[in-house]
């Protein structure tokens, strides 16, 4: 086999930076019913409703799938008793599709109504006009944002065990984080590595009881509390964290695989002048209203869903956005037959 | 453009002796953020043909992702010769993934 040599340079950049954006950008003049931002479970149900409306729609999404892709299995969307998320979720986009939807995979950057009919929708490429907007920008994994964090991603550092977790065989590996998901991947990474250390920052954890007894019977897992993870360390990929508990100062490791919860994906929505709650989910009114008129929201990043984000809520958020988004739409153009569609 | 998968037969001739640089996708099925970047990195292969774009199964290729120390998916890494010039771990979206390849590629 041929000797390759391999670039030793650390990641510099962190995959959910913005972009400066230079492109020049194609004008699509036809207006759009319903433009939805987002492309997972919200997001489709959206399109899917407003497609059987007969409305002219359109998904602008970044990441096909969202988070679902992330998820293994689904066990509770009824009508699938096991499906794997990012299977689930290819059959919500080819529904999508089938009725007609268009999706393209952009970044919006930003949203201006231009009048009372209109919004401008513009992206990294291209500039769009619609009636209404629909906001499913649902979440995106919590960072530690601490040194060698991103520097390591893909060399040590891993916020997906299930993908990752066949490249630590007979490694030790350090799972941070104290809730379902972490146990989760704690329980995935035990089948690989021969070590696991659960590293979390308070006395105790917000993960199911039986979880965790469960874990503490297996002699490969080391707990090690009240310790927060400051900095990962290593050449071309980890060898060592630092923790700030005295006791844990250094661990030697191979890998880290960061499990310290989501936070709404929102930047957008703020920068556009759409009102958040005090933990930055939009707020939203059981219609899927946002404050501003003609401006939806659905998913997890919605206020109403914050305390269970589960794909069914979303998708039904998706379905009721849809509805009053179209609602509008018919109104509006009512109301401009008469030669007003007020605020 | 059709992307070329990659095994321990084709490595030497599709990678090593292209005439273009090669950028590799290390993926696997089980992975989702692999899934999301797969139509992604279609579309580019679409746009930025002057490179060759090639894809690599870590579960059926494992020797290979052995051999470019591959610890985390997806992971894209660019080749020339039998040197690598940079990679780049995680999912990103497309427009940042193009300026992302575009900076790489001004390294070869």
């Amino acid at each position: 086999m041929v000797e390759i040599q391999l670039a030793n340079k650390k990641q510099e950049v962190d995959t959910q930076q913005q972009v400066v954006d230079n492109n020049p950008k194609k004008e699509v003049k036809e207006l759009y019913d319903t433009i939805i931002v987002g492309a997972g479970s919200a997001g489709y149900t959206a399109a899917i409703y407003s497609a059987r409306y007969n409305l002219k729609t359109l998904i602008l999404g970044e990441e096909l799938g969202g988070q679902m892709n992330i998820d293994c299995e689904v066990e509770n969307y009824p009508g699938f008793k096991k499906i794997k998320g990012s299977e689930l979720m290819q059959k919500f986009e080819n529904h999508a599709k089938d009725l007609g939807v268009q999706i393209e995979m952009d970044k919006v950057e930003n949203i201006e109504k231009i009048n009372n009919e209109k919004f401008k929708i513009t992206t990294m490429f291209s500039i769009y006009y619609s009636k209404n907007i629909i906001l499913a920008l649902g979440t995106k994994r919590r960072k530690l944002s601490i040194p060698g964090e991103k520097e390591f991603l893909g060399r040590g550092v891993s916020y997906c065990a299930t993908c990752d977790g066949n490249f630590y065989k007979d490694k030790t590996v350090a799972v941070i984080g104290g809730g379902d998901a972490a146990f989760s991947s704690a329980f995935i990474m035990l089948k690989h590595a021969k070590k696991v250390y659960i590293i979390h920052r308070r006395d105790e954890f917000r993960a199911k009881p039986g979880v965790v007894d469960s874990m503490k019977e297996n002699p490969n897992v080391k707990f090690i509390m009240n310790a927060n993870v400051k900095e990962i360390i290593g050449d071309n990929k980890v060898t060592k964290i630092k923790t700030d508990n005295p006791n844990r100062s250094e661990i030697e490791l191979d890998g880290v695989f960061i499990d310290v919860g989501i936070n709404p994906n929102t930047e957008l929505a703020e920068k556009i002048g759409v009102e958040l709650d005090q933990k930055n989910y939009i707020k939203v009114t059981p219609k899927q209203e946002t404050n501003i008129l003609g401006i939806y929201a659905a998913g997890d990043a919605t206020n109403e869903s914050a305390n269970i984000k589960q794909l069914i809520v979303a998708a039904a958020e998706g379905a009721i956005a849809a509805n009053f988004a179209f609602i509008n739409t018919r109104e509006c153009t009512h109301k401009l037959e008469g030669g007003n569609c007020d605020d | 453009m059709a992307i070329i998968h990659i095994n321990k037969e084709n490595f030497e001739q599709e990678v090593l002796k292209s005439d273009k640089p090669v950028l590799i996708d290390f993926w696997a099925p089980w992975c989702g953020p692999c899934k999301m970047m797969g139509p992604v990195f279609e579309e580019l292969s679409d746009e930025m043909t002057d490179l060759k774009f090639v894809k690599i199964n870590t579960q059926d290729e494992q020797e290979l992702a052995a051999q470019f120390q591959i610890q985390g998916i997806p992971t894209l890494s660019l080749v020339k010769g039998n040197k690598e010039v940079d990679r780049f771990s995680g999912f990103a979206p497309k427009p940042m993934l193009k300026q992302k390849i575009e900076a790489m590629t001004k390294n070869i």
